[in-house]
């Protein structure tokens, strides 16, 4: 898959970077404003595919066969099994118990454990729907050969 | 409000209806993008922040897989002659059809008029919400902490989806 | 009433899409539609007259607020509805490098 011309590239380094803050912005600030963890993952996701689209597929070495992105998905899902199972550990021994202090309203430190949530559930959906592309990209690039 | 939303969802059925009889496969692409994009705005009149950015993101990731599809193969639809098969299953769609009107008739009667909703367990989840989980948005709120076990399944399902595509799109043979 | 009734004609429009078409990228794109019937649906149930969005504010309290338990739902909904449908797309493409077209009645007649 061959890149776009050089005033797409162009556009897309300077735009890409802002796109990825956006999201990180949205995953945090998930318990005070609307987002939260899915929204901010996808948006995440959208910087990486505008960065492959624009620029080509041989842009991070995607002809490996190996994925990282895999990786961080499955440690992601991993620790958000294991926050929950603390729960089991500490306290009133439920499933999912939100046992850190809730602090004020409306602050960015606050809601116990909601935030913590928040960040590696946004990391899990955007590996996902980057390694969702990244295949679809590497199957067209080898049966083209 | 009625007024409002009664028109946006009457572009959304022009729109789907144009999008299955397109005879370019690239046109009914984005005509189904018309449907998700009216999403959008019908949320955001729903007074639903949150459904509206999550649907207008997914949406345009959506498009952007299908229309990869689309751009390398052949873009036209095929010129469909109608022979009786063709026949057996329109008449079939306007039986199922019918027959789901009546239930429809009869079970939109129990429903409450459009704005008075009455649910029962909403005064449960708004009184105490922000005192219980602490947190300024009660969406999520209900979403992480009163049904965190629909989160962790939901989670699961993108892993498990994600696992059935790397194994469908492998091409690598046995050396 | 009017719209529930638009909402359900909308479901109707993709399920007859996919009970009739012959190609596999528009049986593809109406079952989307159906699923975004069901979202609409979903997000009409829980509106109530006059309120506002479910998010606290806490320098100015507000007595009655839209019910947030549809909405929970739908946003899971939706990015269930983006992996299926991806995983949907990934078939189609397998099945047209196999096979050379999208008509799911020549796929039939040519059985491997």
């Amino acid at each position: 898959m061959k890149g776009m011309t050089v005033i797409v590239k162009k556009t897309t380094q300077l735009i890409a970077g802002l796109v990825f803050l956006y999201g990180i912005y949205i995953i945090i600030h998930g318990h005070l404003t609307p987002g939260g963890g899915f929204a901010g993952g996808v948006i995440i996701a959208g910087a990486f595919i505008l960065l492959i689209l624009a620029n080509g597929s041989d842009f991070m070495k995607l002809t490996k066969e190996e994925m990282g992105s895999t990786m961080y998905e499955n440690l992601a899902i991993l620790v958000v099994t294991f926050l929950a199972v603390s729960g089991l550990l500490l306290g009133a021994k439920t499933f999912f118990l939100n046992w850190l202090p809730k602090g004020n309203l409306g602050e960015l430190v606050s809601a116990g454990i909601l935030p913590l949530y928040n960040i590696f559930v946004g990391i899990e959906v955007a590996a996902s729907i980057l390694s969702i592309f990244l295949a679809l990209v590497i199957f067209k690039e080898e049966m083209s050969e | 409000m009625e007024i409002a939303i009664s028109i946006i969802t009457g572009l959304m059925i022009l729109g789907a209806l144009y999008a299955i009889h397109a005879r370019d496969l690239l046109s009914a692409v984005i005509a189904c993008g018309i449907v998700g994009y009216g999403l959008v705005i019908c949320f955001l009149l729903l007074k639903a922040p949150d459904l509206a950015i999550v649907q207008i993101v997914v949406e345009t990731i959506s498009l952007i897989i299908m229309v990869a599809v689309v751009l390398d193969s052949s873009r036209d639809e095929l010129f469909s002659r109608p022979d009786t098969q063709g026949y057996v299953s329109a008449v079939t769609a306007i039986l199922l059809i019918v027959v789901l009107f009546y239930f429809f008739k009869i079970s939109i009667e129990t429903l409450d008029t459009f704005g008075k909703s009455t649910l029962r367990m909403a005064e449960h989840y708004i009184e105490g919400a922000t005192a219980r989980t602490g947190s300024a948005n009660l969406v999520t709120g209900v979403v992480f902490d009163f049904r965190g076990y629909d989160t962790l399944g939901e989670a699961t399902v993108l892993v498990t989806a994600v696992l059935g595509i790397l194994t469908i799109l492998r091409i690598k043979g046995k050396k | 009433m009017i719209p529930y009734l638009l909402c359900f004609i909308l479901f109707l429009v993709g399920l007859y899409g996919v009970i009739t078409r012959r190609n596999l990228v528009k049986i593809a794109i109406s079952l989307s539609v159906m699923e975004f019937s069901i979202f609409l649906f979903f997000a009409l149930i829980g509106y109530v007259d006059g309120g506002y969005a479910p998010i606290v504010d806490p320098a100015n309290p507000v007595k009655t607020y839209v019910d947030p338990l549809p909405q929970a739902m739908v946003l899971t909904a939706i990015v269930i509805g983006l992996a299926t449908t991806a995983m949907l797309m990934a078939v189609i493409i397998r099945i047209y490098r196999k096979y050379g077209t999208f008509d799911i009645r020549e796929i039939k007649n040519l059985r491997g």
